[in-house]
């Protein structure tokens, strides 16, 4: 369905979420799901962009592909630093304002807001699989 | 993402159109301190015309929470719309920051 690469830099993150969209709309998502889509891939692609590469510029590619009508399979992928986002510790949601930390959230949402996400790590490659 | 402000009484009126993501909140935070340092405690941040919110936006919102509570000010937010409102709900954000139907709902209970 579509593939891009990047530079991972958060200059590009409007680019890679007008490619998304628009495979969004390729696939058939709707409006509401397709909004909930983009948020979630900003959160993967923010992180890529702050933590991946800490020495050097480095690229994030992003596959498509729809399986079934309705649906979208996004795959991100970097060559940053190991990093499973998937044993990341979630924030405690009862935690009041004032223990609230600042950071974290970002992996919380989008694992809330994907139907399914799969993460494995193959060589040097961090891959994301993200199903909405 | 645009921002417009007026006064109402003791407390600032905040409108916030467009998208609050990683890109645009270092502006909003820039903006939102301004307004701090130049005396205001009393926040209601109308979400009306915002579009989409993500983490960067939470984190700006909760910056500006503590930091108002540390100088005894309040803050409220108004008319979440669909998605703005769902990632306050899964973020478990509407339980630590008060959200309200309209700006004069929230200028009432600030």
């Amino acid at each position: 369905m579509g593939t891009v690469i990047l530079p991972a830099s958060l200059e590009h993150l409007k680019e890679a979420l007008a490619f998304l969209e628009t495979k969004a709309r390729e696939a058939g998502l709707d409006e509401k799901r397709a909004l909930e889509m983009s948020l979630a891939l900003e959160e993967v692609l923010v992180n890529i962009f702050t933590y991946a590469y800490p020495r050097e510029r480095g690229v994030v590619e992003i596959r498509c592909s729809s399986g079934e009508p309705g649906r979208l399979a996004v795959e991100v992928r970097d060559q940053g630093v190991p990093f499973n986002c998937l044993s990341w510790r979630e924030p405690d949601l009862e935690t009041g304002i004032e223990d609230r930390p600042i950071g974290g959230l970002g992996i919380f949402l989008f694992r809330r807001l994907a139907s399914r996400v799969a993460y494995r790590r193959e060589e040097d490659t961090n891959i994301l699989s993200l199903l909405f | 993402m645009k921002i417009t402000k007026h006064k109402e009484g003791k407390a600032m009126v905040i409108a916030v159109e467009g998208r609050l993501d990683a890109v645009s909140a270092p502006a909003f935070d820039k903006e939102l301190e301004e307004l701090i340092e130049a005396g205001e405690k009393y926040l209601v941040l109308d979400f009306q015309n915002l579009e989409y919110i993500s983490s960067a936006g939470l984190r700006s919102i909760l910056a500006v929470t503590k930091r108002l509570k540390g100088l005894e000010g309040r803050i409220a937010l108004s008319s979440l719309t669909d998605i703005v409102g769902e990632v306050f709900e899964i973020s478990g954000f509407n339980k630590i920051i008060p959200i309200y139907d309209s700006p004069e709902e929230a200028l009432s209970e600030l």
